[in-house]
């Protein structure tokens, strides 16, 4: 396993909170509108810069996915932004109709997205957003694994034309990509290279699944870690590749298992080479209120479930 | 223009949806044609619109020209014939509405490409939230057009309408002008018996707009005037938003004032009684 260390942890919606104000400097077009969580986006430097380029909508999700696709009409580049729960479930109809099937040059900025918001329990832990977003055709879908990458989503995205859902998190986690990392879209990132296992992980999870590999390479087996950062259009050259030189297959993410990034692997797999695949993903059902650590472990979300699922997937190459 | 020509235009129009629903076999003439006078006297007279010679010149950003946003997307027949005669695009589409791969869709939409549509309606209650968002862009880029949105009464019933009548006036959009059909019909029954809006002028002056009313939407005279009235009040700090009085059905003696042809096509007889009490004035497409 290639080494990967860090200094310090922050969340990832500090990192888009970040890319937003860069933004702000450098993109004129950029809007951002807020539906009464600003201090909890990291937008307040934006706000603060570009007071004429925000728009508090309130508590009215809704009609913030309608103004910023009217928006996108005068050239603008809205960024839309909430929690992950009020970011797409709550306004399903409108993100379909008013932005992905008129094809509007909308972001979707989701924050708090998966169990790890914590305390505020299972009405704002939404793990079923990465499917609803990705089953909207034209829609790209991004999950960035950390505060600096997702920063560098964000710019990335304001300069992608038509309609994104960025999705990114509250708890804060190791800081471990190049603050000065170029974002491409739709490119699966090499974490490390391996031969026995592919270790596919999006946001959060990458780090979790760098840890996997290091407990895995304890034990003698030589895993190969993907960050899997953009899950539609989904690299499936990448998928391949790794797959044809491991033979069997990890996914990991924060959202169920029906859906989400495994079942996009899951395709690419059934369709071009059937292999074991084994999920790390919450196993259909509702989160419930505790601490990051204490949810990440009791719905199976932490390295040491990733390693005893690639240690499952690997026994089943032998089947 | 002169109210005499576009009162010809209207006749034509009209035309132009039942035999468009009726081609069809499906589609919403009802309120259709209780909104004719008010598109036409818009795209004819009101509106500052950019040249269309070919499709090209349509713009989507519509930077520098007034918009229109229709939100109850279900009317667009009265739409598609005004856009066509309008010249956005060829006239001869208008009989492929609601047909296999054809632009003229059962509900507007851009995906198809058809020149004078910004955004897709037709899940309700969308149309003046977009129509605000554009408006913003507008005050961002310093264009000082106008931007105009109809809605339906039915719609009002819509929860996101009203996060929008809350937007509006918060962020001072005052070159918006807003209109309801209020035709008092939606698909169940008349619009008090299915949920009674009650008083849209109070709600809509309590959510801090500038309203107003066109008692007499279906009198072109009358629209114009409306119309003129309305622009008048754009500019001061206030969204407008302007109460259509009009008859679902209007012009068709026996679609007047019935929610029973909110969504039905005339058939083959009804087609000619129709045809009968409506104008060729333009040429039939």
């Amino acid at each position: 396993m290639k080494k990967y260390t860090f200094t310090e942890k922050k969340d990832t919606r500090s990192g888009f909170g970040a890319g937003m104000t860069e933004l702000g400097q450098k993109n004129k077009n950029v809007v951002a509108l807020c539906a009464d969580l600003v201090g909890s986006l990291k937008i307040a430097p934006f706000i603060k810069e570009n007071p004429e380029r925000f728009f508090q909508c309130g508590i009215g999700e809704a009609n913030m996915i309608g103004v910023s696709a009217g928006l996108t009409i005068g050239g603008k580049i809205p960024f839309a932004t909430t929690f992950a729960n009020f970011a797409t479930g709550r306004v399903y109809d409108q993100i379909r109709q008013s932005v992905a099937y008129s094809n509007k040059n909308v972001k979707i900025a989701a924050s708090h997205a998966g169990i790890t918001l914590g305390e505020d329990g299972a009405t704002h832990q939404i793990l079923e957003d990465i499917g609803m977003m990705k089953m909207l055709p034209g829609m790209t879908v991004i999950n960035p694994c950390d505060y600096n990458q997702t920063k560098a989503a964000t710019l990335a995205v304001a300069d992608h034309e038509g309609p994104v859902y960025l999705r990114f998190g509250r708890p804060v986690v190791p800081i471990f990509t190049d603050p000065d990392q170029k974002f491409e879209i739709g490119k699966a990132w090499m974490v490390s290279e391996g031969k026995d296992v592919s270790i596919f992980a999006t946001g959060h999870l990458v780090w979790e699944a760098i840890q996997a590999g290091e407990m895995l390479e304890a034990e003698g087996i030589d895993a190969e870690v993907i960050n899997i950062h953009t899950i539609k259009p989904l690299d499936e050259e990448a998928v391949l590749k790794s797959v044809g030189k491991t033979g069997c297959v990890v996914s990991a993410e924060e959202h169920n298992r029906i859906g989400g990034l495994g079942d996009s692997i899951a395709q690419v797999l059934v369709k071009h080479k059937l292999v074991p695949q084994e999920y790390v993903a919450v196993d259909d059902s509702f989160g419930e209120s505790g601490t990051p650590e204490q949810l990440m472990e009791k719905y199976g979300l932490t390295a040491k479930d990733i390693v005893a699922a690639a240690k499952r997937a690997i026994a089943r190459k032998a089947e | 223009m002169e109210v005499k020509e576009l009162e010809k235009i209207a006749s034509q129009v009209r035309r132009d949806i039942v035999r468009m629903v009726h081609g069809a076999q499906s589609g919403h003439p009802g309120g259709s044609l209780g909104c004719t006078d008010l598109l036409v006297a818009l795209y004819f007279e009101q509106m500052h619109l950019k040249e269309i010679d070919q499709e090209s010149d349509f713009s989507m950003n519509g930077v520098g020209e007034d918009l229109f946003f229709l939100s109850n997307g279900h009317i667009s027949p009265v739409w598609y014939s005004v856009l066509a005669r309008k010249g956005y695009f060829p006239l001869a589409e208008l009989a492929t509405y609601r047909e296999i791969d054809s632009r003229v869709q059962g509900h507007p939409t851009t995906h198809e490409g058809l020149p004078g549509i910004r955004i897709a309606s037709g899940s309700l209650g969308q149309g003046n939230s977009v129509a605000m968002g554009a408006a913003l862009a507008k005050r961002l880029n310093k264009d000082d057009k106008l931007v105009y949105c109809l809605m339906g009464d039915g719609e009002q019933q819509e929860g996101q309408v009203w996060e929008a009548a809350n937007f509006g006036s918060h962020h001072y959009i005052d070159h918006l002008i807003s209109f309801i059909d209020l035709n008092g019909q939606q698909i169940d029954g008349p619009t008090i018996e299915v949920m009674n809006n009650r008083d849209l002028g109070e709600k809509y002056r309590a959510f801090g707009w500038e309203v107003m009313e066109i008692v007499e939407g279906n009198d072109m005279a009358s629209v114009v005037k409306g119309l003129h009235e309305a622009r008048s009040k754009a500019g001061h700090g206030k969204p407008v938003m302007v109460l259509l009085h009009t008859g679902m059905g209007f012009g068709v003696d026996f679609m007047e004032g019935s929610h029973k042809w909110h969504g039905v096509a005339p058939n083959d007889e009804q087609l000619e009684a129709a045809l009968d009490q409506l104008e060729e004035t333009m040429g039939d497409y």
